[in-house]
């Protein structure tokens, strides 16, 4: 196919596909003008059926729970996806990590990276833990959570070095963690369903509107998540961390094709 | 936010990339929340701002550091 020819195809179905966005964009509606019945049958019954201040965490974990543990299982397919990938492969060999090698020269962390990171750690773990434990009161819930958990062993890594962080998270641990939050979120749903007869049943009490431990399920489910996601990002990012700084390809001595 | 997605693609090292992508998540993240959506906006910069970029720059150490 000349550039040409594939100039012009290009050029059609560019004007195609805007066209088509754009009739689309004309037909939305208007900003605050919700069309549907849902939203509305939800922010007025989930705070008296089940004391959440937060409809959005109510959705996520109790009216459509279902969904989310198939979310859940999304990041747990994609890190299994990415321990398959990164496993080592028979080419490569292990070497001592690049920052903690005999006679390897990298440059040093600067000291303000190293106070910075260090001083930054204990409120990243409180900012996380918070998320997680208010999900059925303020924006937020167990993935935000998780994630922010995550970043604080990242920032372990930043100010100290990779020995430190796989000290601090154990590969066995972290694996621990992400199977054992998976496995708690499928129990809260089966425990709806053989105390209250259907899956993802919000069975235990709800307690007063804006406690602490309310909504009943909810805190749970939030919990187990908190952990599954947290469990999951920092093994894929430690997974990262150790091919790139510690794996490292052998190259073959005849001019094979690899 | 339409300016940090044109960046994002016309920005073509990829390293520097990162770091415009991040701050595209971050403005994303910024943008949510004024659209009274702080549920998205929270996972929009943990996400979009901190763990996407930090991906990329993990993959690109590990390719630019290759062989040995």
């Amino acid at each position: 196919m000349s550039d040409r020819v594939r100039l012009s195809v290009f050029g059609v179905s560019l004007a195609g596909l805007m066209g088509l966005l754009l009739w689309a964009l004309t037909g939305l509606p208007d900003f605050g003008h919700y069309a549907g019945p849902y939203g509305y049958i939800l922010n007025r019954i989930a705070v008296p059926e089940r004391s959440t201040t937060d409809v959005v965490t109510a959705v996520n974990f109790d009216y459509r729970g279902f969904d989310t543990l198939a979310e859940e299982f999304i990041l747990f397919a994609a890190v299994v996806g990415v321990a398959s990938i990164l496993r080592k492969l028979r080419r490569e060999r292990t070497r001592a990590p690049d920052d903690d090698a005999a006679g390897r020269h990298v440059p040093e962390t600067s000291l303000t990276v190293r106070v910075a990171g260090l001083g930054l750690v204990a409120p990243t773990i409180l900012v996380g833990l918070y998320i997680v434990a208010h999900g059925q009161l303020t924006p937020g819930g167990g993935f935000q959570g998780g994630v922010i958990l995550a970043t604080a062993l990242l920032l372990i890594y930043l100010s100290a070095d990779y020995m430190t962080m796989r000290a601090v998270g154990p590969v066995a641990l972290i694996e621990l963690a992400e199977g054992l939050g998976g496995a708690a979120f499928v129990v809260i749903g089966l425990s709806g369903l053989v105390a209250g007869g259907a899956f993802f049943q919000n069975w235990l009490g709800k307690g007063t509107v804006g406690d602490l431990l309310s909504a009943g399920t909810i805190p749970l489910s939030n919990a187990a998540v908190g952990l599954a996601v947290t469990g999951g990002f920092v093994f894929m990012l430690s997974e990262f961390l150790q091919q790139t700084l510690t794996r490292r390809q052998v190259r073959r001595r005849r001019g094979r094709s690899a | 936010m339409a300016v940090c997605a044109t960046a994002v693609v016309l920005v073509r090292d990829p390293l520097r990339q990162a770091m415009v992508a991040s701050i595209y998540g971050l403005v994303l993240g910024v943008l949510f929340f004024v659209f009274e959506a702080p549920d998205v906006a929270l996972s929009q910069t943990a996400v979009g701002a901190v763990a996407l970029p930090l991906m990329i720059l993990l993959a690109l150490a590990k390719v630019r550091g290759g062989e040995e």
